[in-house]
């Protein structure tokens, strides 16, 4: 590849690469959010169907219902690419790895937090949850699902060389996400009650930039290590 | 700056170096928590709202500072190894790693102990015992990294990586339990107010901090050990001293 | 000494249990820790050993196969 290529023009390529490799297996994509909506649709028949109950603790089920659903497809997010020997050319090329990397986790984010943003309508009205808190959740999800993408791609690119990284996935990445679940389920809770919540979104868009900020450099790294 | 470092690099230098000091280590630790736990539990005045439970602290405390500072040094440790290659310092990861499980699963049941009869069950979601259990849970997933690749470098370089990540998260996912503790106070009984602690009762915890950190530093240097003498072990500075050096052949 | 007997000082002013329980585990934690390092050790002597046997054994057969074919039995 010439060197007259430049950072943002590889980073605009490789984002759409991902999103054209994605829209020829819609299954990847569809999947992780079908299974939200199918654990979405368990908490009722697990708890009853009482909407006093489903509406208090659905900003708590449809975020760790989304936390799971980001886990599911992350193993893949390297994966192929490492396989097919493109993710070494991106680490030879003289770009920044870490900025070329953000691409993938844009398209990831794309692929997977956006959908949930539009699904939030759909899983509001099925847990009961009113109109003041629908519109905190998609919010919440907005800001929140960067930062799911970026610690996401960490654990992908550190578990990169194992055959079933999956499990350890999810192992090391739930501590992470955490206070993106506390403080959105928080803001969520809020607005149902009419309360005000720009402290709580802020502090989810200030982890949010942070991660998206940081985490490249850590995926850079992982990404270097899994290629000796 | 860091030149009087550069001989540590060589692991027999460091073996050398950690088997010198562990003696004297061991046996300050020894002392200092003896001195700390007798006058902890036996000379140490009685709390005049907890009674004779609060004598907990003089293990929980220590305890849970000590994981926290195990995790802090296993990151340095990782930046280390990943910045300046140096293998002494990524295998110093699977050494800290345990014992500061270890410290953290001390902290952990010290506090439901305590929190029974101070609280009336032995799990409240309090803030400082979640923040423990989510700091045992990243313990866990760098053991788990570390072991799970067949190439121990490249573990040992995973692993380096997620603590620099979790040390970065740390502070962020500490203050938001603490925050989200209170949040949800309501129900708890907050009868687990820390007083300010009298100087009859801060003697011997103080003591009983120099002893956890002396501890956590021994129990560290044992593993440290057997971690050098695994990765060297066709070496013959480590045969020598395991004993097994060939003899005149 | 905040206490009056030895009896009073196991007692714990009737938190003896959850006192002594706590220290009895922290103790079991710590020795577990401090145990699996010896037993470490001794693995390692043992890998030690094997390794050397091997080599002797190794070095013995060069040594037979380099001498000639006759003064070996057959």
């Amino acid at each position: 590849m010439s060197s007259s290529v430049n950072s943002t023009a590889l980073w605009r390529s490789v984002l759409v690469r991902d999103l054209r490799i994605a829209a020829r297996r819609r299954s990847d994509a569809l999947n992780p959010l079908l299974f939200l909506l199918m654990v979405v649709t368990l908490f009722p028949l697990g708890v009853g169907p009482g909407p006093d109950i489903l509406a208090r603790i659905a900003p708590g089920i449809i975020w760790v219902a989304a936390l799971l659903a980001t886990l599911l497809g992350l193993d893949r997010l390297f994966k192929d690419d490492y396989n097919d020997g493109s993710l070494e050319q991106l680490c030879l090329l003289s770009q920044p790895l870490a900025f070329t990397l953000t691409a993938k986790v844009a398209a990831h984010w794309l692929l997977s937090g956006l959908p949930l943003v539009i699904l939030s309508p759909v899983l509001a009205l099925l847990l009961n949850l009113p109109l003041d808190a629908w519109w905190a959740l998609a919010l919440t999800l907005l800001l929140g699902t960067p930062a799911l993408s970026a610690l996401g791609a960490i654990g992908a690119a550190l578990t990169l060389q194992l055959q079933r990284g999956g499990t350890l996935i999810s192992l090391i990445l739930l501590p992470l996400f955490i206070p993106l679940l506390i403080f959105a389920t928080s803001a969520v809770e809020n607005a149902g009650m009419g309360l005000a919540v720009h402290g709580q979104l802020a502090i989810l868009a200030a982890i949010s930039v942070l991660t998206v900020t940081l985490a490249p450099l850590a995926m850079a790294a992982a990404v270097r290590m899994s290629m000796n | 700056m860091w030149r009087w470092l550069h001989p540590y690099a060589k692991p027999e230098a460091t073996y050398r170096l950690v088997d010198r000091l562990l003696p004297w280590f061991a046996a300050l630790t020894i002392i200092s928590l003896a001195v700390g736990m007798i006058w902890g539990l036996a000379f140490a005045p009685a709390d005049y709202q907890q009674g004779d439970s609060y004598r907990i602290i003089y293990i929980h405390v220590p305890s849970a500072i000590f994981s926290m500072g195990a995790y802090f040094g296993m990151a340095v440790m990782g930046a280390i190894a990943l910045i300046w290659q140096i293998k002494t310092a990524e295998w110093s990861i699977p050494a800290i790693a345990p014992v500061g499980a270890a410290m953290t699963a001390i902290a952990l049941f010290t506090g439901a102990i305590w929190g029974k009869p101070m609280w009336g069950t032995w799990w409240v979601w309090d803030a400082r015992l979640t923040s423990e259990l989510i700091l045992l849970f990243l313990y866990v997933g760098v053991m788990a990294l570390y072991y799970a690749f067949d190439d121990q470098r490249t573990g040992a370089k995973a692993a380096a990586i997620l603590a620099m990540v979790g040390v970065v998260n740390l502070p962020i996912i500490h203050y938001s339990v603490e925050w989200w503790n209170t949040l949800h106070q309501g129900a708890t009984i907050t009868k687990f107010e820390r007083p300010s602690i009298a100087t009859s009762m801060l003697w011997p915890l103080l003591i009983s901090l120099l002893g956890f950190m002396l501890l956590t530093a021994t129990l560290v240097m044992m593993r440290f050990k057997n971690e050098l003498l695994r990765h060297e072990l066709h070496r013959p500075w480590a045969q020598k001293v395991l004993g097994t050096a060939q003899e005149a052949d | 000494m905040a206490f009056d007997s030895f009896s009073d000082f196991v007692q714990m002013g009737g938190y003896g249990f959850y006192v002594w329980l706590s220290f009895f585990l922290t103790f079991l934690v710590i020795a577990g820790v401090a145990l699996d390092a010896a037993i470490g050790r001794r693995r390692l002597q043992r890998q030690s050993k094997t390794l050397l046997r091997r080599k002797q054994r190794l070095s013995k057969r060069q040594q037979r196969q380099a001498s000639p074919v006759g003064e070996s039995k057959r």
